[in-house]
Protein backbone atom coordinates (compact mmCIF):
# COMPACT_ATOMS: atom_id res chain seq x y z
CA UNK A 1 0.00 0.00 0.00
CA UNK A 2 1.42 3.33 -1.04
CA UNK A 3 0.79 6.62 0.69
CA UNK A 4 1.86 10.16 -0.03
CA UNK A 5 3.26 12.04 2.93
CA UNK A 6 3.16 15.78 2.34
CA UNK A 7 5.85 17.72 4.17
CA UNK A 8 5.49 21.48 4.14
CA UNK A 9 5.05 24.22 3.14
CA UNK A 10 4.58 24.88 6.87
CA UNK A 11 6.25 22.15 8.88
CA UNK A 12 8.19 22.22 12.15
CA UNK A 13 11.22 20.55 10.53
CA UNK A 14 11.36 23.14 7.79
CA UNK A 15 12.48 26.62 8.60
CA UNK A 16 11.30 27.85 5.24
CA UNK A 17 8.26 27.19 3.07
CA UNK A 18 8.67 24.40 0.55
CA UNK A 19 6.57 21.33 -0.13
CA UNK A 20 8.18 17.89 -0.35
CA UNK A 21 5.76 15.15 -1.33
CA UNK A 22 7.13 11.75 -0.46
CA UNK A 23 5.49 8.57 -1.64
CA UNK A 24 6.05 5.89 0.96
CA UNK A 25 5.55 2.18 1.05
CA UNK A 26 5.58 1.23 4.70
CA UNK A 27 8.51 3.15 6.15
CA UNK A 28 10.45 3.21 2.91
CA UNK A 29 10.45 6.27 0.64
CA UNK A 30 9.78 5.26 -2.95
CA UNK A 31 9.36 8.63 -4.67
CA UNK A 32 10.10 12.27 -3.95
CA UNK A 33 8.59 15.34 -5.52
CA UNK A 34 9.52 18.91 -4.63
CA UNK A 35 7.17 21.85 -5.15
CA UNK A 36 8.80 25.25 -4.75
CA UNK A 37 7.39 28.75 -5.31
CA UNK A 38 6.04 29.67 -1.90
CA UNK A 39 8.91 32.05 -1.25
CA UNK A 40 8.80 33.93 -4.54
CA UNK A 41 8.87 37.65 -3.80
CA UNK A 42 9.61 39.09 -7.24
CA UNK A 43 13.05 40.37 -6.33
CA UNK A 44 14.43 40.33 -9.88
CA UNK A 45 11.41 42.27 -11.09
CA UNK A 46 12.01 44.90 -8.40
CA UNK A 47 15.67 45.14 -9.41
CA UNK A 48 14.76 45.57 -13.06
CA UNK A 49 11.85 47.97 -12.62
CA UNK A 50 11.58 49.81 -9.34
CA UNK A 51 15.12 50.32 -8.11
CA UNK A 52 18.23 52.03 -9.37
CA UNK A 53 21.41 49.91 -9.30
CA UNK A 54 22.54 51.19 -5.89
CA UNK A 55 19.16 50.42 -4.31
CA UNK A 56 19.34 47.00 -5.93
CA UNK A 57 22.41 46.14 -3.80
CA UNK A 58 20.17 46.30 -0.74
CA UNK A 59 17.39 44.26 -2.29
CA UNK A 60 20.06 41.71 -3.34
CA UNK A 61 20.98 41.46 0.34
CA UNK A 62 17.40 40.49 1.10
CA UNK A 63 17.47 37.63 -1.38
CA UNK A 64 18.69 35.68 1.61
CA UNK A 65 19.22 36.88 5.13
CA UNK A 66 21.80 34.20 5.96
CA UNK A 67 24.09 34.63 2.95
CA UNK A 68 23.47 38.34 2.66
CA UNK A 69 27.01 39.01 1.50
CA UNK A 70 27.21 36.63 -1.46
CA UNK A 71 24.29 37.97 -3.46
CA UNK A 72 25.39 41.65 -3.46
CA UNK A 73 28.95 40.37 -4.07
CA UNK A 74 27.91 38.56 -7.26
CA UNK A 75 25.79 41.47 -8.47
CA UNK A 76 28.57 43.94 -7.84
CA UNK A 77 31.23 41.79 -9.53
CA UNK A 78 29.06 41.60 -12.65
CA UNK A 79 28.29 45.34 -12.72
CA UNK A 80 31.91 46.27 -12.02
CA UNK A 81 33.00 44.18 -14.96
CA UNK A 82 30.52 45.83 -17.34
CA UNK A 83 30.99 49.42 -16.19
CA UNK A 84 34.75 48.98 -15.78
CA UNK A 85 34.88 50.17 -12.17
CA UNK A 86 38.19 49.76 -10.34
CA UNK A 87 38.34 48.35 -6.83
CA UNK A 88 41.14 49.29 -4.40
CA UNK A 89 43.31 46.45 -3.08
CA UNK A 90 42.29 47.02 0.53
CA UNK A 91 38.60 46.77 -0.35
CA UNK A 92 39.24 43.38 -1.98
CA UNK A 93 40.80 42.12 1.26
CA UNK A 94 37.89 43.45 3.33
CA UNK A 95 35.52 41.64 0.97
CA UNK A 96 37.42 38.39 1.54
CA UNK A 97 37.23 38.83 5.32
CA UNK A 98 33.50 39.58 5.17
CA UNK A 99 32.87 36.62 2.93
CA UNK A 100 34.70 34.25 5.28
CA UNK A 101 32.99 35.66 8.39
CA UNK A 102 29.72 34.90 6.67
CA UNK A 103 30.83 31.36 5.90
CA UNK A 104 31.70 30.73 9.57
CA UNK A 105 28.34 32.02 10.80
CA UNK A 106 26.41 30.14 8.13
CA UNK A 107 28.15 26.79 8.67
CA UNK A 108 27.78 26.99 12.46
CA UNK A 109 24.14 27.87 12.01
CA UNK A 110 23.75 24.85 9.78
CA UNK A 111 25.54 22.56 12.23
CA UNK A 112 23.06 23.65 14.92
CA UNK A 113 20.07 23.07 12.67
CA UNK A 114 21.42 19.63 11.71
CA UNK A 115 21.76 18.71 15.39
CA UNK A 116 18.17 19.88 15.92
CA UNK A 117 16.91 17.74 13.05
CA UNK A 118 18.57 14.73 14.68
CA UNK A 119 16.74 15.54 17.91
CA UNK A 120 20.00 16.47 19.65
CA UNK A 121 18.83 19.83 20.99
CA UNK A 122 21.58 20.34 23.55
CA UNK A 123 24.07 20.34 20.68
CA UNK A 124 21.90 22.87 18.82
CA UNK A 125 22.10 25.18 21.83
CA UNK A 126 25.84 24.64 22.23
CA UNK A 127 26.56 25.38 18.54
CA UNK A 128 24.43 28.51 18.55
CA UNK A 129 26.15 29.70 21.71
CA UNK A 130 29.50 29.26 19.96
CA UNK A 131 28.13 31.06 16.93
CA UNK A 132 27.38 34.21 18.93
CA UNK A 133 31.12 34.97 18.89
CA UNK A 134 31.17 35.50 15.12
CA UNK A 135 27.88 37.42 15.34
CA UNK A 136 29.55 39.77 17.83
CA UNK A 137 32.47 40.21 15.46
CA UNK A 138 30.10 40.98 12.59
CA UNK A 139 28.35 43.53 14.78
CA UNK A 140 31.62 45.22 15.74
CA UNK A 141 32.76 45.47 12.13
CA UNK A 142 29.41 46.20 10.45
CA UNK A 143 27.18 47.71 13.10
CA UNK A 144 24.49 45.06 12.62
CA UNK A 145 24.30 41.40 13.48
CA UNK A 146 22.77 39.99 10.34
CA UNK A 147 22.32 42.35 7.41
CA UNK A 148 25.66 43.94 6.68
CA UNK A 149 25.15 46.59 3.94
CA UNK A 150 28.92 46.54 3.35
CA UNK A 151 29.16 46.17 -0.43
CA UNK A 152 29.24 49.08 -2.88
CA UNK A 153 30.25 49.34 -6.52
CA UNK A 154 33.98 50.05 -6.50
CA UNK A 155 34.76 48.94 -2.97
CA UNK A 156 33.19 48.55 0.44
CA UNK A 157 31.34 51.02 2.63
CA UNK A 158 33.11 50.48 5.94
CA UNK A 159 36.76 49.97 6.74
CA UNK A 160 38.18 47.42 9.16
CA UNK A 161 39.80 49.83 11.59
CA UNK A 162 42.81 49.18 13.83
CA UNK A 163 40.60 48.83 16.90
CA UNK A 164 38.63 46.05 15.16
CA UNK A 165 41.69 43.91 14.49
CA UNK A 166 42.30 42.67 18.09
CA UNK A 167 38.61 41.73 18.35
CA UNK A 168 38.78 39.71 15.14
CA UNK A 169 42.03 38.04 16.28
CA UNK A 170 40.33 37.14 19.55
CA UNK A 171 37.56 35.47 17.55
CA UNK A 172 40.13 33.57 15.47
CA UNK A 173 41.80 32.28 18.64
CA UNK A 174 38.43 31.32 20.13
CA UNK A 175 37.50 29.18 17.15
CA UNK A 176 40.95 27.65 16.76
CA UNK A 177 40.89 26.55 20.41
CA UNK A 178 37.36 25.23 20.04
CA UNK A 179 37.70 23.30 16.79
CA UNK A 180 38.79 20.00 18.34
CA UNK A 181 35.95 20.06 20.84
CA UNK A 182 33.26 20.79 18.24
CA UNK A 183 34.72 18.20 15.85
CA UNK A 184 34.66 15.63 18.66
CA UNK A 185 31.04 16.44 19.53
CA UNK A 186 29.87 16.11 15.95
CA UNK A 187 32.09 13.41 14.53
CA UNK A 188 32.71 11.00 17.39
CA UNK A 189 29.24 10.94 18.91
CA UNK A 190 27.77 7.47 18.48
CA UNK A 191 24.18 8.67 17.92
CA UNK A 192 25.14 11.21 15.27
CA UNK A 193 27.26 8.64 13.50
CA UNK A 194 24.40 6.13 13.46
CA UNK A 195 21.92 8.69 12.14
CA UNK A 196 24.18 10.11 9.42
CA UNK A 197 26.69 7.44 8.27
CA UNK A 198 25.49 5.85 5.00
CA UNK A 199 22.30 7.95 5.11
CA UNK A 200 21.44 10.20 2.16
CA UNK A 201 24.28 9.10 -0.09
CA UNK A 202 24.95 11.23 -3.16
CA UNK A 203 27.40 9.41 -5.40
CA UNK A 204 30.05 11.30 -7.35
CA UNK A 205 28.31 10.41 -10.63
CA UNK A 206 24.93 11.71 -9.40
CA UNK A 207 26.52 14.84 -7.99
CA UNK A 208 28.14 15.63 -11.33
CA UNK A 209 25.02 14.70 -13.30
CA UNK A 210 22.74 16.88 -11.16
CA UNK A 211 25.33 19.67 -11.10
CA UNK A 212 25.29 20.05 -7.35
CA UNK A 213 27.53 22.77 -5.92
CA UNK A 214 29.34 23.75 -2.75
CA UNK A 215 29.76 21.49 0.29
CA UNK A 216 27.15 19.10 -1.14
CA UNK A 217 29.29 18.25 -4.16
CA UNK A 218 32.58 18.44 -2.26
CA UNK A 219 31.27 15.87 0.22
CA UNK A 220 30.83 13.54 -2.75
CA UNK A 221 34.50 13.91 -3.56
CA UNK A 222 34.40 16.49 -6.36
CA UNK A 223 37.07 19.16 -5.89
CA UNK A 224 35.01 22.14 -6.99
CA UNK A 225 35.31 25.56 -5.39
CA UNK A 226 35.05 28.92 -7.16
CA UNK A 227 37.68 30.37 -4.83
CA UNK A 228 40.10 27.73 -6.12
CA UNK A 229 39.00 27.43 -9.75
CA UNK A 230 38.57 31.06 -10.80
CA UNK A 231 39.77 33.27 -7.92
CA UNK A 232 38.17 36.69 -7.55
CA UNK A 233 38.42 39.56 -4.99
CA UNK A 234 41.78 39.01 -3.23
CA UNK A 235 41.51 35.19 -3.35
CA UNK A 236 44.41 34.78 -5.83
CA UNK A 237 46.69 35.77 -2.91
CA UNK A 238 45.35 32.93 -0.76
CA UNK A 239 45.99 29.26 -1.17
CA UNK A 240 42.38 28.06 -1.08
CA UNK A 241 41.92 24.38 -1.75
CA UNK A 242 38.56 22.68 -2.20
CA UNK A 243 37.83 20.61 0.89
CA UNK A 244 36.76 16.98 0.56
CA UNK A 245 35.94 14.64 3.47
CA UNK A 246 38.92 12.33 2.80
CA UNK A 247 41.18 15.06 4.21
CA UNK A 248 39.96 14.12 7.68
CA UNK A 249 38.48 10.64 7.47
CA UNK A 250 40.56 9.22 4.63
CA UNK A 251 37.60 8.16 2.50
CA UNK A 252 34.71 9.62 0.54
CA UNK A 253 31.25 8.14 1.07
CA UNK A 254 29.11 11.12 0.03
CA UNK A 255 26.66 10.69 2.90
CA UNK A 256 25.27 13.14 5.45
CA UNK A 257 28.22 12.50 7.78
CA UNK A 258 30.64 13.57 5.05
CA UNK A 259 28.71 16.79 4.57
CA UNK A 260 29.15 17.55 8.27
CA UNK A 261 32.90 16.86 7.94
CA UNK A 262 33.25 19.19 4.96
CA UNK A 263 31.45 22.06 6.67
CA UNK A 264 33.45 21.75 9.87
CA UNK A 265 36.72 21.74 7.92
CA UNK A 266 35.55 24.77 5.98
CA UNK A 267 35.01 26.72 9.19
CA UNK A 268 38.64 25.96 10.06
CA UNK A 269 39.74 27.01 6.59
CA UNK A 270 37.78 30.28 6.80
CA UNK A 271 39.38 31.13 10.12
CA UNK A 272 42.82 30.59 8.57
CA UNK A 273 41.93 32.79 5.57
CA UNK A 274 40.79 35.62 7.85
CA UNK A 275 44.01 35.36 9.84
CA UNK A 276 46.13 35.57 6.70
CA UNK A 277 44.02 38.45 5.32
CA UNK A 278 44.50 40.48 8.51
CA UNK A 279 48.28 39.97 8.28
CA UNK A 280 48.58 40.89 4.63
CA UNK A 281 45.91 43.59 4.27
CA UNK A 282 47.47 46.61 2.55
CA UNK A 283 46.65 50.19 3.68
CA UNK A 284 44.83 52.59 1.38
CA UNK A 285 41.44 53.62 0.05
CA UNK A 286 38.40 51.39 0.50
CA UNK A 287 36.26 52.76 -2.32
CA UNK A 288 37.20 54.14 -5.74
CA UNK A 289 34.20 56.44 -6.23
CA UNK A 290 32.72 58.15 -3.18
CA UNK A 291 29.97 60.13 -4.93
CA UNK A 292 26.86 58.02 -5.50
CA UNK A 293 25.32 60.23 -8.28
CA UNK A 294 28.59 60.05 -10.25
CA UNK A 295 28.64 56.29 -9.82
CA UNK A 296 25.02 55.96 -10.94
CA UNK A 297 25.73 58.09 -14.00
CA UNK A 298 28.65 55.84 -14.90
CA UNK A 299 26.53 52.70 -14.57
CA UNK A 300 23.75 54.32 -16.60
CA UNK A 301 26.16 54.97 -19.47
CA UNK A 302 27.59 51.45 -19.38
CA UNK A 303 26.44 48.79 -21.79
CA UNK A 304 27.11 45.06 -21.87
CA UNK A 305 26.61 41.85 -19.96
CA UNK A 306 28.55 39.87 -17.40
CA UNK A 307 28.36 37.07 -14.88
CA UNK A 308 29.33 37.41 -11.22
CA UNK A 309 30.41 34.18 -9.50
CA UNK A 310 31.06 33.77 -5.82
CA UNK A 311 31.54 30.76 -3.57
CA UNK A 312 28.71 31.29 -1.10
CA UNK A 313 28.50 29.11 2.05
CA UNK A 314 26.07 26.83 0.22
CA UNK A 315 27.95 26.69 -3.07
CA UNK A 316 28.51 28.60 -6.23
CA UNK A 317 26.23 31.61 -6.62
CA UNK A 318 25.80 33.15 -10.07
CA UNK A 319 24.29 36.49 -11.04
CA UNK A 320 23.82 37.40 -14.67
CA UNK A 321 23.51 41.14 -15.33
CA UNK A 322 22.88 43.06 -18.52
CA UNK A 323 23.09 46.83 -18.64
CA UNK A 324 21.75 49.03 -21.40
CA UNK A 325 22.92 52.57 -21.98
CA UNK A 326 20.34 55.13 -20.84
CA UNK A 327 18.37 52.59 -18.81
CA UNK A 328 17.94 53.59 -15.15
CA UNK A 329 17.66 50.11 -13.60
CA UNK A 330 19.46 46.90 -14.41
CA UNK A 331 18.27 45.85 -17.87
CA UNK A 332 18.38 42.14 -16.98
CA UNK A 333 19.18 40.51 -13.67
CA UNK A 334 19.11 36.77 -13.13
CA UNK A 335 19.97 35.11 -9.85
CA UNK A 336 21.01 31.46 -9.72
CA UNK A 337 21.36 30.61 -6.06
CA UNK A 338 23.29 27.50 -4.94
CA UNK A 339 20.26 25.70 -3.49
CA UNK A 340 18.64 25.81 -6.93
CA UNK A 341 21.31 23.37 -8.10
CA UNK A 342 21.39 21.34 -4.93
CA UNK A 343 17.66 20.76 -4.50
CA UNK A 344 17.60 18.13 -7.27
CA UNK A 345 19.99 16.04 -5.18
CA UNK A 346 17.20 15.43 -2.67
CA UNK A 347 15.68 12.72 -4.85
CA UNK A 348 18.67 10.33 -5.06
CA UNK A 349 19.51 11.10 -1.43
CA UNK A 350 16.05 10.31 -0.04
CA UNK A 351 15.16 7.31 -2.19
CA UNK A 352 14.82 4.05 -0.24
CA UNK A 353 15.49 5.63 3.14
CA UNK A 354 13.08 5.87 6.04
CA UNK A 355 10.58 8.64 6.79
CA UNK A 356 12.48 9.56 9.96
CA UNK A 357 15.54 10.39 7.85
CA UNK A 358 13.77 13.06 5.76
CA UNK A 359 14.54 16.05 8.04
CA UNK A 360 18.27 15.43 8.39
CA UNK A 361 18.78 14.47 4.75
CA UNK A 362 16.77 17.47 3.57
CA UNK A 363 18.77 19.70 5.89
CA UNK A 364 22.09 18.17 4.85
CA UNK A 365 22.31 20.20 1.63
CA UNK A 366 21.75 23.33 3.75
CA UNK A 367 18.73 24.39 1.72
CA UNK A 368 18.16 28.10 1.47
CA UNK A 369 14.80 28.46 -0.17
CA UNK A 370 14.49 32.20 0.04
CA UNK A 371 17.42 32.19 -2.39
CA UNK A 372 15.82 29.70 -4.70
CA UNK A 373 12.26 30.82 -5.42
CA UNK A 374 12.97 33.46 -7.96
CA UNK A 375 12.18 32.72 -11.59
CA UNK A 376 8.86 33.16 -13.33
CA UNK A 377 9.03 32.66 -17.09
CA UNK A 378 6.44 34.12 -19.43
CA UNK A 379 6.87 34.70 -23.12
CA UNK A 380 4.29 36.91 -24.86
CA UNK A 381 1.68 35.48 -22.50
CA UNK A 382 2.13 32.11 -24.16
CA UNK A 383 3.23 28.92 -22.54
CA UNK A 384 6.23 27.52 -24.28
CA UNK A 385 7.71 24.15 -23.49
CA UNK A 386 11.44 23.75 -23.81
CA UNK A 387 13.00 20.30 -23.66
CA UNK A 388 16.12 19.66 -21.64
CA UNK A 389 18.05 19.51 -24.92
CA UNK A 390 16.82 22.97 -25.98
CA UNK A 391 17.84 24.42 -22.63
CA UNK A 392 21.25 22.77 -22.83
CA UNK A 393 21.86 24.10 -26.34
CA UNK A 394 20.73 27.59 -25.33
CA UNK A 395 23.05 27.61 -22.34
CA UNK A 396 26.02 26.35 -24.37
CA UNK A 397 25.37 29.05 -26.97
CA UNK A 398 25.10 31.76 -24.34
CA UNK A 399 28.25 30.62 -22.51
CA UNK A 400 30.22 30.69 -25.76
CA UNK A 401 28.99 34.23 -26.44
CA UNK A 402 29.98 35.35 -22.96
CA UNK A 403 33.46 33.85 -23.20
CA UNK A 404 34.40 35.82 -26.32
CA UNK B 1 10.74 43.27 33.14
CA UNK B 2 8.33 40.87 34.72
CA UNK B 3 6.74 41.96 37.98
CA UNK B 4 4.82 38.80 38.71
CA UNK B 5 5.30 35.19 37.82
CA UNK B 6 3.90 33.79 34.61
CA UNK B 7 0.42 32.45 34.89
CA UNK B 8 1.15 30.50 31.78
CA UNK B 9 4.12 29.68 29.58
CA UNK B 10 3.94 31.17 26.13
CA UNK B 11 4.18 28.67 23.32
CA UNK B 12 5.10 29.98 19.90
CA UNK B 13 4.41 28.60 16.47
CA UNK B 14 6.74 29.96 13.83
CA UNK B 15 5.39 30.64 10.34
CA UNK B 16 7.70 31.71 7.54
CA UNK B 17 5.54 33.38 4.91
CA UNK B 18 8.29 34.10 2.38
CA UNK B 19 10.89 35.71 4.59
CA UNK B 20 14.54 36.13 3.66
CA UNK B 21 15.62 34.08 6.74
CA UNK B 22 17.19 37.07 8.46
CA UNK B 23 14.36 37.29 11.02
CA UNK B 24 14.08 33.52 11.31
CA UNK B 25 17.67 33.10 12.43
CA UNK B 26 17.23 35.94 14.92
CA UNK B 27 14.17 34.18 16.36
CA UNK B 28 16.28 31.04 16.83
CA UNK B 29 19.08 33.18 18.28
CA UNK B 30 16.56 34.51 20.83
CA UNK B 31 15.76 30.94 21.85
CA UNK B 32 19.36 29.76 22.20
CA UNK B 33 21.70 30.29 25.19
CA UNK B 34 22.85 33.91 24.68
CA UNK B 35 19.31 35.32 24.93
CA UNK B 36 17.60 32.16 26.14
CA UNK B 37 13.88 32.88 26.30
CA UNK B 38 13.31 29.22 27.08
CA UNK B 39 14.13 30.00 30.71
CA UNK B 40 10.76 31.83 30.82
CA UNK B 41 8.97 28.77 29.47
CA UNK B 42 8.72 30.30 26.02
CA UNK B 43 9.34 27.69 23.38
CA UNK B 44 8.65 26.81 19.78
CA UNK B 45 6.00 24.16 19.28
CA UNK B 46 5.30 21.91 16.32
CA UNK B 47 1.58 22.50 15.93
CA UNK B 48 -0.52 25.68 15.76
CA UNK B 49 -3.12 23.94 17.98
CA UNK B 50 -0.69 24.14 20.90
CA UNK B 51 0.34 27.74 20.36
CA UNK B 52 -0.56 31.05 21.99
CA UNK B 53 1.52 33.21 19.71
CA UNK B 54 2.18 32.97 16.00
CA UNK B 55 5.59 34.39 15.13
CA UNK B 56 5.14 35.50 11.55
CA UNK B 57 8.10 36.47 9.39
CA UNK B 58 8.06 37.59 5.79
CA UNK B 59 5.80 39.77 3.67
CA UNK B 60 3.23 36.97 2.96
CA UNK B 61 3.59 35.94 -0.66
CA UNK B 62 0.50 35.10 -2.71
CA UNK B 63 1.25 31.38 -2.38
CA UNK B 64 1.32 31.54 1.40
CA UNK B 65 -1.81 33.65 1.95
CA UNK B 66 -4.27 30.78 2.46
CA UNK B 67 -1.74 28.79 4.49
CA UNK B 68 -1.18 31.66 6.92
CA UNK B 69 -4.95 32.08 7.31
CA UNK B 70 -5.39 28.37 7.96
CA UNK B 71 -2.66 28.28 10.59
CA UNK B 72 -4.20 31.33 12.28
CA UNK B 73 -7.65 29.73 12.35
CA UNK B 74 -6.24 26.54 13.89
CA UNK B 75 -4.83 28.39 16.90
CA UNK B 76 -6.98 28.46 20.04
CA UNK B 77 -8.18 31.80 21.48
CA UNK B 78 -6.86 34.08 22.91
CA UNK B 79 -4.05 34.44 20.42
CA UNK B 80 -1.59 37.05 19.23
CA UNK B 81 0.33 37.43 15.99
CA UNK B 82 3.91 38.51 16.60
CA UNK B 83 4.97 40.14 13.33
CA UNK B 84 8.76 39.99 13.22
CA UNK B 85 10.49 42.24 10.70
CA UNK B 86 9.60 45.24 8.61
CA UNK B 87 8.28 43.27 5.63
CA UNK B 88 5.32 41.90 7.57
CA UNK B 89 4.44 45.41 8.71
CA UNK B 90 4.51 47.24 5.40
CA UNK B 91 6.04 44.93 2.82
CA UNK B 92 9.43 46.44 3.65
CA UNK B 93 11.93 46.27 0.80
CA UNK B 94 9.52 44.05 -1.13
CA UNK B 95 6.65 46.56 -1.26
CA UNK B 96 5.13 47.01 -4.75
CA UNK B 97 6.13 43.49 -5.74
CA UNK B 98 3.58 41.65 -7.89
CA UNK B 99 3.63 38.48 -5.80
CA UNK B 100 2.68 39.79 -2.35
CA UNK B 101 -0.66 39.25 -0.62
CA UNK B 102 0.55 41.04 2.52
CA UNK B 103 1.19 43.02 4.63
CA UNK B 104 -0.26 41.18 7.61
CA UNK B 105 -3.15 43.53 8.38
CA UNK B 106 -4.51 42.87 4.87
CA UNK B 107 -4.41 39.08 5.23
CA UNK B 108 -5.45 38.85 8.91
CA UNK B 109 -7.55 42.02 9.45
CA UNK B 110 -9.08 40.83 12.75
CA UNK B 111 -5.88 39.59 14.39
CA UNK B 112 -4.24 41.25 17.36
CA UNK B 113 -0.73 42.00 16.20
CA UNK B 114 2.45 42.93 18.03
CA UNK B 115 4.84 44.52 15.56
CA UNK B 116 8.61 44.16 15.89
CA UNK B 117 10.18 46.44 13.27
CA UNK B 118 13.71 46.01 11.97
CA UNK B 119 15.43 44.35 9.07
CA UNK B 120 16.10 42.06 10.83
CA UNK B 121 15.19 43.06 14.42
CA UNK B 122 17.69 42.22 17.13
CA UNK B 123 16.86 39.31 19.47
CA UNK B 124 16.32 41.83 22.30
CA UNK B 125 13.59 43.50 20.23
CA UNK B 126 11.94 40.15 19.56
CA UNK B 127 11.97 39.35 23.30
CA UNK B 128 10.37 42.76 23.96
CA UNK B 129 7.66 41.89 21.44
CA UNK B 130 7.04 38.57 23.15
CA UNK B 131 6.65 40.33 26.50
CA UNK B 132 4.08 42.70 24.95
CA UNK B 133 2.21 39.71 23.55
CA UNK B 134 2.34 38.03 26.96
CA UNK B 135 0.88 41.15 28.64
CA UNK B 136 -1.98 41.18 26.16
CA UNK B 137 -2.72 37.49 26.70
CA UNK B 138 -2.68 37.90 30.51
CA UNK B 139 -5.14 40.80 30.29
CA UNK B 140 -7.32 38.81 27.88
CA UNK B 141 -7.59 36.06 30.47
CA UNK B 142 -5.26 33.63 28.76
CA UNK B 143 -3.78 32.55 32.08
CA UNK B 144 -6.96 31.62 33.88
Amino acid sequence: MKYTVPIGPIHPALKEPIAINCTVSGEEITDVDVVASQNHRGIEWIGMNRNNPVQTIYIAERVCGICNFCHPACLIMAVEEIADIDVPERAQYIRVIQSELERIHSHLLWAGVAAHELGFDSLLHYTWMVREKVMDTLEIVNGNRVTKAIMMYGGVRRDIKDEHVPKIREMIKYYQDLFDKVAKLFLEDKTIKMRTRNIGILTKEDALKLQAVGPTVRASGVKKDVRQDTPYFAYPDFDVKAITPDMLTGKVVGDTYDRIVVRLLEVKQSVEIIEQALDEMPPGEIISEQKIPKLLAKIKRAEGEAIGRHEAPRGEDIHYVKLKSGFESLYTWKVRAPTYSNIMAWRPMLMHHQIADIPIVAASIDPCLSCTNRAVVTENNEEKWLTAEDLHNLSVKKTKEMMK
Amino acid sequence: MISKSFKKSLWIFHVNSGSCNGCDIEIVAALTPRYDVERFGIKLVGSPRHADVMALTGPITSDMEDKVKRVYEQMPDPKVVLVVGSCGISGGVFHESYHLAGPVNKVLPDATCVYVPGCPPRPEAIIDGVVKAWKFLESAGGGE
